[in-house]
């Protein structure tokens, strides 16, 4: 059975190489906590566009990570923050198809839709914090169309 | 505590006419990016007409990895030369729907093999303007 210890981590995001790490952390917690292979991809994909957010548009940050549980069961809980330059309107950079970098614009609108919690809080000028949880066995949620 | 992570070599294997090219495991964004430009060279100077992208052993494409497949595609297609990706994970493929990446130029088969069977079928333009043939 899987321990907190093992799960528990806090991983730099400063180059590419710390995108691969924080990939395969997340995958193994994943796989800890009983995670099925799809949600695993879903949760590592997502893990992998917010890693790449704050690296890129955050100037690099951390991760952390933990478990959670609550009445429904177990969870992981992925926060990614950066001091970087943060995000001037949320409601613009949550939208699919927008992009300031040289993406394909579904960074954060994507990885909302492949975690069942997604919260942002930014600042302008002091930094972005991602917070995303998903549940083990636990149906995606309902989505909001449009 | 994990296997070290592959750095920065993707082999890329001549057959016939066809480059062969096989992802695998994690890669980083830096191999995936010399990858783009190494292909575009070889496509090149090895005058082939397709390339085949083996993903099945990628266990995540996210939205950089798409882009630089589709991107692969559409350099190769400006070189004469048609792309298939071979072998995407299920899990990939709902995971990237669900990121509302579909990724519609992008050619695919569910293997290698198919995937050059697939390249070995006469080319069917489809662009208007275009001589049109006919598929038999």
């Amino acid at each position: 059975m899987s321990t907190a210890s093992e799960i528990e981590a806090c991983l730099p995001i400063r180059s590419d190489m710390d995108l691969v790490w924080v990939r395969q952390h997340v995958r193994q917690a994943a796989a800890l906590l009983g995670f099925g292979l799809v949600d695993q991809t879903k949760l590592v994909t997502a893990a992998s566009e917010l890693a790449r957010n704050t690296l890129v548009h955050g100037g690099g940050g951390q991760m952390d990570v933990a478990p959670v549980t609550a009445g429904f069961g177990r969870g992981l809980r992925l926060t990614f923050s950066d001091s970087g330059p943060g995000i001037a309107d949320l409601d613009r950079a949550l939208s699919d198809g927008y992009t300031s970098g040289d993406g394909l614009g579904m960074g954060l609108g994507g990885a909302r839709r492949l975690v069942h919690e997604f919260e942002v809080e930014s600042t302008e000028g002091a930094g972005t914090t991602v917070r995303v949880t998903s549940w083990v066995n636990r149906p995606p949620r309902v989505r909001e169309e449009g | 505590m994990y296997p070290r992570p592959g750095a920065g070599h993707v082999p890329v294997l001549r057959l016939g006419d066809i480059l062969l090219v096989t992802l695998q495991g994690d890669l980083y964004d830096s191999t995936a990016q010399q990858l783009q430009q190494d292909l575009s060279e070889t496509i090149v100077s090895a005058g082939v007409t397709g390339v085949v992208i083996d993903i099945s052993g990628v266990e995540i494409v996210d939205s950089f990895l798409g882009r630089v497949l589709a991107e692969i595609a559409a350099q190769a297609s400006l070189l004469a030369a048609r792309t298939v990706v071979a072998g995407m994970r299920p899990a990939v493929a709902i995971t990237l729907v669900e990121l509302g990446l579909t990724l519609p130029g992008l050619r695919t088969a569910l293997d290698t093999q198919a995937a050059m069977a697939l390249l070995e079928q006469p080319v069917v333009l489809s662009h208007a303007g275009g001589t049109r043939r006919e598929r038999a």
